[in-house]
């Protein structure tokens, strides 16, 4: 944290505006996430899923990658969240309040989140404790493409079978026969 | 006449040499003399395979077999003679060859200081002629110094005694070598000569008298085993074939008396025979095992190697009295010595020939010829050397006597040839216990002849009237078979030691081995054993008294045989007019008694010629021609024995002693009974009111002599009868009540222990254990199932705790 | 702008994402809580090809969105197919597994 607030005073002043964004975008994102996670209307649930996409997208470009923000808006909360919409229509579920949170489990699933977080936090402060992430100008989508088409084309090919192999197993899977 | 006054020296034959006298390479007969067995065993094996189918019924084979082994052995005999005198080859390794420093080691002789001077007399005057032989000998070890030449007394040399032994290993086993040979020497070929003749004659006279029999084939078989069998015996060269032997021909035996089985009496001789004979098997047995076990360092079966350390003096004391005490029970059953001779007269219900090979001239001599063969054990083990009692002696004593007193009341003329084959056994015996070898050898030779000659003339006899009962069917018979009379005559004066027939010259010599003749110096001998001397003499006494009575009831007087035809009307024709027997029964009858007649000149004692003025002119080299050939003297297996100075007074006193009993027996039965015959015109056998009806004394006696002094009582009442009933009742309730019981009880305790175990351990504790654990798994199992919910979101939740814990601990790791 | 803040945040909304995957028993919401997940796994990729100046990590996470696209496809019809077949999507009901 001291670190943190270091980095913000002594940083000119797009840096503290950037970093004031980051932790209003980060805020709401956690709580929407956590809205997510308790609600007991799932609509609500998507559309909390929604901020927290959103959220994601504008860190995306708080980062300086403006393509992948895009790309993320797009597909992400135009695609996948209608496709979860979707979902919740054909499955009848109750569109009020639903007890759909087992309580049970609650403890122990707590438990581990945190576990995991304190583990992973413990991690991550002791390893880039001091590393800054120096923007100096946005990435340009032309680079980003440019190495889509050459260094990373076999995984690109792969995606595009992936995509294809989805597309037929749902269809396949989700058939009325 | 001077050797008469002279003090008698003891004639000493050399000590024993020190090198064994024994040899594998000699003349080719002496080699090959196992082929004398082998001839009648394949007899053996074919007539009992074709036997049936030849024209004579086997008889062929037998009797083809038997005399080509008669003729071999003479060719061995001859082969014999040369190789005594003129043996001059290497001598053989024997298994114990010790080097012995001095004779004087040989401690248990008394006449010990007589024997080294003798010995060095003999030395010191033939090393010289030694020296002029020494270049002709051809002698692979240091025999050269042991050959000792032997003085006879005449100042002749002679040749050292070498015995011809070939063997082979049969097998080997645990260190113990089993080895099967032939040894051949004077004893050996002397025995080969006697049982293959006397086999032969039994041969031919048994193709008449057994002729047309039941069992004829059979018959001829069993005469052929067993002649190979008492061969084979004779040629021994290990105790262990010996015992093979010995068992061999008393299987034969008990098959040739129980060859009419069908009749029980025969075959209850033959069991009787073949039983009592195991009586005696034992200590054979034992005998045999403790010389193996005590001989000279090594254990081994060889009888020279045996003999060799017995006269080297490296065999215990001990071992050699238990081991001749134990022969001597083999010797009483086998030779029918006195406690043990009940089987033999009962023997006489085999045919008349087996009788006269089996039972007078060689199976029964089996003991004896045992003695003589293991004579030093019995020398050294009953110190027969300068004593004046033991036991082989003694209960040879007494059996000459106690069988010739049975001789007198028998009735069947079988038994009475029976018994004085008991007696002259006894005289063997007696000879061979009082260190007489040599006499007690030539007696059985000469004891072969004369005896198988008396048993086949009483066959021949027999065979006219189909009887063997003197006093109801026979009598007279010098009219009918004048042959048969005259051979019979023959060989009872043979038999009762009148000169110069064969038993003459045997039987004195007997008495001269004695000692314990003291008159006109003496004879010398062994030790002085004048006990047996006067048994010697009331058993010639009593052998002329109960032949001549013999003689009176088969030939004198009137034939008996009609008499009784009253009562017997159906076989009163066959009695009629008996008539003599045909060739092949008289013509062995004529070799024997020819036999008889002159054999005896074989044994000339020394200084026989000299002394008697009449016959000085014959040559020296007719004296002890027998003995000379057969004694191994100078041998090392042979003990240094005495020879006793024969004597001119002992022979005229015991001459008159035998022709008194004679003469005695000549007068109450040629003089009183046959002329009370005559006169009353009876057919007489005995005097009616005669000592026996009248004096209570003779009468007990007489009870006593009939009843066989009680002996087969003992035997069969008391011992067996003891055995058969309180004993075995006393067994079974041991075995019922204690041994059973113990096994009862033995079986009940495991029953209940099973039992215990099976409820507390096996059922409480094991299976409690077993259960348990399997219990525990089930509950465990049922704990742990409850993982498996089914729920995803349970497993997922498993899955991100560990893989946080996983972290974490990495974390850790890496920051440590 | 620390890396950290966004490897953090991201952190956060892993566990929270992991949290949403254990607790709800809506499958589509435990669709929607893997989603979580995804983003937050894309926020530490574009953090660290931006700290490396790696066009790489902008690439990855393009791929990551596209996989996650098709994944959610799958998934929903997955659910469909279970609320077909069994009229619920009740995930604590779907214990046929228990043993």
């Amino acid at each position: 944290m001291t670190a943190l607030l270091a980095g913000i005073s002594s940083d000119t002043d797009i840096f503290v505006l950037q970093n004031i964004f980051f932790g209003v975008i980060a805020a709401v994102m956690i709580i929407g996430a956590l809205r997510v996670v308790t609600t007991s209307n799932i609509v609500h649930a998507a559309l909390w899923l929604v901020v927290v996409l959103a959220g994601v997208a504008a860190q995306f470009i708080l980062l300086g990658a403006e393509f992948v923000a895009v790309t993320q808006v797009l597909v992400y909360i135009g695609a996948v969240v209608v496709l979860f919409l979707f979902g919740v229509m054909l499955t009848r579920a109750s569109l009020g309040d639903d007890e759909s949170v087992a309580e049970e489990k609650r403890t122990m699933a707590a438990l581990v989140g945190v576990l995991l977080f304190v583990v992973m936090a413990g991690a991550l402060l002791d390893t880039w404790s001091d590393d800054r992430v120096l923007i100096e100008e946005p990435q340009r989508v032309a680079e980003v493409s440019d190495s889509i088409f050459s260094q990373y084309i076999v995984p690109f090919e792969a995606v595009s079978v992936l995509l294809l192999a989805a597309l037929i197993g749902a269809i396949v899977v989700a058939r009325k026969d | 006449m001077n050797s008469l006054l002279a003090v008698a020296l003891p004639l000493v034959t050399e000590g024993p040499s020190e090198v064994s006298s024994v040899t594998n390479d000699a003349n080719w007969f002496l080699e090959n003399a196992w082929l004398i067995p082998l001839l009648p065993a394949i007899s053996f094996l074919l007539i009992l395979f074709f036997g049936k189918r030849m024209p004579k019924k086997g008889a062929e084979f037998g009797i083809a077999a038997v005399g080509l082994a008669f003729v071999l052995a003479i060719l061995t005999g001859v082969s014999w003679i040369d190789h005594r005198d003129n043996f001059d080859g290497p001598l053989a390794e024997s298994p114990s060859t010790h080097a012995v420093d001095d004779h004087s080691d040989d401690a248990d002789h008394s006449d010990d200081a007589d024997h080294s001077d003798d010995a060095d007399h003999s030395e010191d005057a033939d090393h010289a002629d030694d020296a002029d032989h020494a270049d002709d000998l051809v002698l692979t070890t240091e025999a050269d110094d042991g050959e000792h030449a032997e003085d006879d007394g005449h100042g002749e040399e002679s040749h050292a005694y070498v015995a011809v032994q070939k063997s082979t290993q049969w097998f080997q086993s645990g260190g113990i070598e089993f080895n099967a040979g032939i040894l051949v020497d004077g004893l050996s070929v002397m025995m080969l000569f006697v049982v293959t003749l006397i086999s032969l004659l039994v041969h031919i006279y048994s193709t008449d008298y057994v002729g047309g029999d039941r069992r004829y084939t059979h018959y001829f078989a069993f005469l052929s085993l067993f002649t190979a069998s008492m061969l084979f015996f004779v040629l021994s060269d290990n105790i262990l074939q010996m015992i093979v032997g010995w068992e061999l021909v008393g299987v034969c035996s008990f098959a040739l008396i129980g060859h009419w089985w069908e009749e029980k009496p025969n075959s209850d001789a033959a069991l009787k025979a073949f039983l009592t004979n195991r009586v005696g098997d034992v200590g054979l047995l034992v005998g045999m095992i403790t010389l193996f076990f005590a001989a000279g360092g090594g254990q081994t079966f060889d009888t020279l190697a045996i003999n060799n350390a017995i006269n080297q003096g490296t065999v215990g004391h001990t071992a050699l009295v238990v081991a001749a005490a134990a022969l001597m029970a083999a010797v009483m059953s086998k030779s029918g010595q006195f406690i043990l001779h009940t089987w033999l007269p009962d023997a006489m219900a085999g045919p008349t020939p087996v009788s006269a090979l089996i039972h007078a001239a060689t199976m029964v001599v089996a003991g004896i010829f045992m003695v003589a063969r293991l004579y030093p054990v019995f020398f050294e083990g009953m110190s027969i050397g300068g004593s004046s009692i033991n036991l082989l002696s003694t209960i040879g004593a007494i059996t000459l006597v106690f069988a010739g007193l049975l001789a007198f009341v028998q009735t069947d003329i079988k038994k009475v040839l029976a018994y004085s084959t008991v007696s002259q056994l006894g005289y063997m015996a007696m000879a061979l216990g009082v260190g007489a070898w040599g006499a007690a050898v030539f007696h059985l030779f000469t004891h072969a002849f004369f005896k198988a000659n008396l048993f086949l003339g009483s066959g021949s006899v027999a065979h006219a009237v189909h009887s063997f009962d003197m006093k109801k069917d026979m009598g007279g018979m010098r009219k009918f078979m004048p042959q048969t009379y005259k051979t019979f005559i023959i060989g009872s004066v043979a038999l009762a030691g009148v000169f110069p027939l064969a038993g003459f010259w045997s039987k004195d010599e007997i008495l001269v081995g004695t000692g314990g003749w003291g008159l006109f110096g003496g004879t010398g001998g062994n030790g002085a054993y004048t006990f047996h001397l006067t048994m010697g003499m009331i058993g010639a006494a009593l052998t002329a008294a109960y032949m001549t009575r013999c003689i009176y009831l088969t030939f004198h007087g009137e034939y008996r045989g009609n008499d009784h035809a009253d009562a017997d009307p159906a076989h009163a024709g066959e009695h009629a007019a008996p008539h003599e027997s045909g060739p092949r029964i008289l013509w062995p009858l004529y070799i024997l008694s020819g036999f008889s007649l002159v054999i005896g000149l074989v044994n000339l004692p020394p200084g026989f010629f000299e002394s008697s003025k009449v016959l000085s002119f014959l040559p020296h080299g007719w004296e002890e021609r027998f003995l000379h050939f057969v004694e191994p003297g100078g041998a090392s297996y042979f003990p240094a024995i005495s020879h006793g100075t024969p004597s001119w007074s002992l022979a005229i006193v015991s001459s008159l002693i035998a022709i008194g009993g004679g003469a005695l027996a000549y007068w109450y039965y040629f003089v009183k009974v046959d002329g009370l015959a005559k006169q009353t015109e009876q057919h007489l056998t005995e005097l009616p009111n005669g000592l026996v009806t009248t004096n209570k004394l003779a009468r007990t006696g007489h009870k006593v002599l009939v009843e066989k002094y009680y002996l087969d009582h003992l035997y069969t009442g008391v011992i067996a009868g003891f055995t058969k009933g309180p004993l075995a009742r006393a067994a079974y309730w041991v075995n019922q009540n204690i041994i059973d019981s113990t096994v009862d009880r033995a079986g009940e305790t495991a029953v209940r222990v099973g039992q215990g175990l099976y409820d507390k351990v096996d059922q409480g504790l094991i299976e409690g254990v077993v259960n348990g654990s399997g219990r525990i798994s089930d509950a465990t199992g049922q704990e742990l199932r409850k993982i498996n919910s089914g729920k995803v979101q349970n497993y997922a939740a498993i899955l991100f705790a560990g893989a946080a814990v996983l972290a974490g601990v990495f974390v850790l790791i890496f920051a440590l | 702008m620390l890396l950290n803040q966004f490897l953090l945040l991201a952190a956060a909304l892993f566990c929270i994402g992991v949290y949403g995957v254990l607790v709800r028993k809506n499958a589509m919401l435990v669709l929607m809580s893997v989603e979580l997940i995804l983003n937050a796994v894309n926020i530490n990729l574009v953090a660290f090809g931006t700290l490396t100046d790696d066009v790489g990590g902008e690439v990855f996470a393009l791929f990551t969105i596209a996989v996650a696209a098709a994944e959610v496809g799958i998934g929903l019809a997955i659910v469909l197919l279970m609320y077909r077949n069994r009229r619920s999507i009740d995930l604590s009901e779907a214990d046929l597994m228990k043993g």
